[in-house]
Order: C-alpha cells, then sequence, then structure tokens
C-alpha cells in the first residue's frame, strides 16, 4: 500500500506539470484574430478542452511505460483517431458556413485550418509527454524549464510564411478598354453594364502580386492561395457587394508569361496602403507550396551521379 | 466563384436586331444602346447573372458558377 502511494506521489507531480505545460501550449496556439476563428467562447471551449485531454494522455503516457503497462499506448493511437475527427469536425463546419460568405475562403484554405487544428493537439500531445519525462528522469524543474521553453517555441511556431515574404506586392492602375477590365496589362475580366463599370473604377483597387522566384510562382498561381488572399482582403477592409450584384466581384487573375497576378478587390473604404499590407500578410497555404526547384536538383544531381 | 468550372450558363441575352442570336435562350430584341444597358441591368438584379458584352450590338447574362 504504501508502496503505491510513493509511487503516485512521484508521478503526480509530473503529470501535473505534463499537463498544464500541454494547456498552455494549447492556449499559446489558440488565437482569435482577424479570421475570427475559432469564434470567442464557445468555439475555443471545444479547443482548450480537446487540449486538456490531450495534454492528459501526454503525460499519463510516461508513467505509464515506466510501470511497464504498454497497452497504454494504445490509447495514444485513439487519441490521434480522436483528433483526425477534430480535423473532419472543423473542415465540415467550414465548408457548411462558406455558403454564408460574400467571398468564400476556399477549400485550401480551410484543409490549412483543419490541418492546423490537427497539428496542434499532437504538438500539445509530445509537449506534455515530454515534461513529465523530464520530471521524472531528472527533476521537477527540468520539467518545468523545459515547459518553459516549449511554451516559447509554440509561440514560434505559430505562424507560418506570409505572402509578403515570397511576393513582392504593389498598386496596379485600374484600367477599362472597351468592357474589358485590366490592372496595368493583366486581363481581368468582361463587364458588360456601364454602371458597374463605374463603380469598379471609382471603388476598386488593382494589385498586381509578383512572385520572386520560382517556387513562390506556382504558390501564387494555386487557386487556394489566391482565393485566400480574395477572402483575407474581404474580413479585414470589408467588401463593396451583395448578392444580386455578381459582377462586382473581387478577383485575381494570372499573367501566364511571367506568373504575376493581378488582383481587383473591392474594399469598403479606399485606402490603398491598406490593401498592400493585408496581401503582404496573408499566409502561405500549406497545400499551395510546391518546391520546384528542389525537384530540379534532385533531377540534375541524378543525372551526374548516374 | 470567380473562377468557372466549366458550367457557366447564359440566362438571356440582349441584342440590337433580331437575328443576330438563335438558339434555347431568351432573347431580348432593344434597339437603342442606352435602353440595351437599362435592361441588362435589370436582368443582372433579377436573374443574379453577371453582364458581359459580346460586341457592341449585344449582352449577354450569365450565371457564373
Amino acid at each position: 500500500m504504501e508502496h503505491w502511494f510513493s509511487l503516485l506521489n512521484s508521478y503526480t507531480g509530473a503529470i501535473i506539470v505534463g499537463v498544464v505545460v500541454g494547456v498552455i501550449v494549447r492556449l499559446r496556439m489558440l488565437r482569435t484574430d482577424y479570421r475570427q476563428y475559432p469564434t470567442y467562447l464557445h468555439g475555443q471551449l471545444i479547443h482548450i478542452s480537446l487540449g486538456f485531454i490531450a495534454a492528459g494522455m501526454g503525460a499519463v503516457a510516461v508513467p505509464a511505460l515506466i510501470e511497464k503497462q504498454y497497452t497504454a499506448v494504445t490509447f495514444l493511437a485513439l487519441a490521434a483517431q480522436q483528433f483526425r475527427e477534430v480535423r473532419n469536425m472543423e473542415r465540415e463546419t467550414l465548408a457548411h458556413l462558406e455558403e454564408d460568405e460574400l467571398v468564400p475562403r476556399g477549400s485550401s484554405y480551410i484543409e490549412g485550418i483543419a490541418l492546423a487544428f490537427e497539428g496542434r493537439n499532437y504538438a500539445v500531445i509530445m509537449a506534455a509527454f515530454l515534461c513529465s519525462l523530464a520530471v521524472i528522469e531528472i527533476h521537477l524543474w527540468a520539467g518545468v524549464l523545459l515547459g518553459l521553453a516549449l511554451i516559447g517555441v509554440a509561440g514560434i511556431l505559430r505562424s507560418g510564411k506570409y505572402l509578403g515574404q515570397i511576393t513582392s506586392v504593389e498598386l496596379g492602375k485600374l484600367r477599362m478598354e472597351g468592357p474589358s477590365l485590366y490592372v496595368d496589362d493583366i486581363y481581368l475580366m468582361n463587364i458588360g453594364l456601364e454602371d458597374n463599370r463605374k463603380r469598379i473604377m471609382n471603388r476598386g483597387i488593382g494589385v498586381v502580386v509578383s512572385p520572386a522566384s520560382k517556387d513562390s510562382r506556382i504558390t501564387l498561381a494555386n487557386l487556394g492561395q489566391r482565393q485566400a488572399i480574395l477572402h483575407d482582403l474581404s474580413v479585414v477592409l470589408g467588401v463593396f457587394r451583395d448578392t444580386g450584384e455578381p459582377s462586382l466581384i473581387p478577383l485575381s487573375k494570372r499573367d501566364m508569361e511571367d506568373g504575376r497576378l493581378g488582383i481587383l478587390c473591392l474594399p469598403e473604404e479606399k485606402e490603398p496602403e491598406q490593401v498592400l499590407q493585408v496581401i503582404r500578410n496573408v499566409p502561405v497555404l500549406e497545400s499551395a507550396v510546391r518546391t520546384p526547384t528542389e525537384g530540379l536538383k534532385m533531377f540534375r544531381g541524378g543525372k551526374k551521379s548516374g | 466563384m470567380a473562377e468557372s468550372n466549366g458550367n457557366n450558363k447564359i440566362l438571356a441575352v440582349i441584342t440590337e436586331k433580331e437575328g443576330q442570336v438563335a438558339g434555347g435562350v431568351p432573347v431580348f430584341i432593344v434597339p437603342g444602346a442606352k435602353e440595351r444597358q437599362d435592361t441588362a441591368f435589370t436582368l443582372e438584379k433579377i436573374l443574379d447573372g453577371m453582364v458581359h458584352q459580346l460586341n457592341e450590338h449585344t449582352l449577354l447574362i450569365v450565371y457564373h458558377v
């Protein structure tokens, strides 16, 4: 009996440190910003609760392994299943909400968000596992210190690349040539109504996004990435459109010669500098990233050695 | 919405003279340029389709999927 009690004590500290670190890591990576997702309170509650469960699993896994309770590890598989479910849940919710958006997110953006939710739970498990391990194998304070370090790292890893880092974003001049709308020399669309032409010339802002490298050229061509730009613009700066106004649609077209992207945006307030700022801060979607230059290197390397 | 996937549909045609357009689509014959714009404007609001100008004499209302 006494043996069990001492055992419990030695592991309790580890589990508490693991769970606390795990939950804080989750909180650090859970931030409601201009994307307004997850929504306040209820959406956040779901993710904090799931983060708590993940932290608990990670923290308990270490004592279980030390006590040679190897079957306990199968619970981790169960957790993985559970978190995959979270990803599906997020995807479905966002896909349903999509119908009510004036400028939709696009499925790549949704997939990116859902992926992040699943991935972050695994990060929580790992953080809790490592802290719990440090407490048991080294010392309580070692676990706490490691926890603090992991919480710091979580804040850095939270955000990926931004569009401004891989492209240059500049204002372009919108102009009409008959019914055709151009931004600089990039053709955007055909507008039939005089009324809409006037409104677009008055309210619209033209932007040209030029890729900085071969890799970013492909990222920029991705339809999901382009939709993400338009969605973020509409969220931050509002959008001058409504149902029954199909011509007033923010859109992007690509110059196929050099990969530049021409964007027409219709913000509620015409503030060109802010438009540029928002576009520079659009996240680069994981699903849009390609690295053809790496592939070329590989092929060249293969030829040489072969 | 902006990116067409090939399922776009012509909902109506507004043209100057009879005989310029034929086929299974409502055709509105409107002689004056200003009147054509007005008709297209109203139809755009009603049909929620986008107005495109094919040439000086013809406007199309297209539903973009």
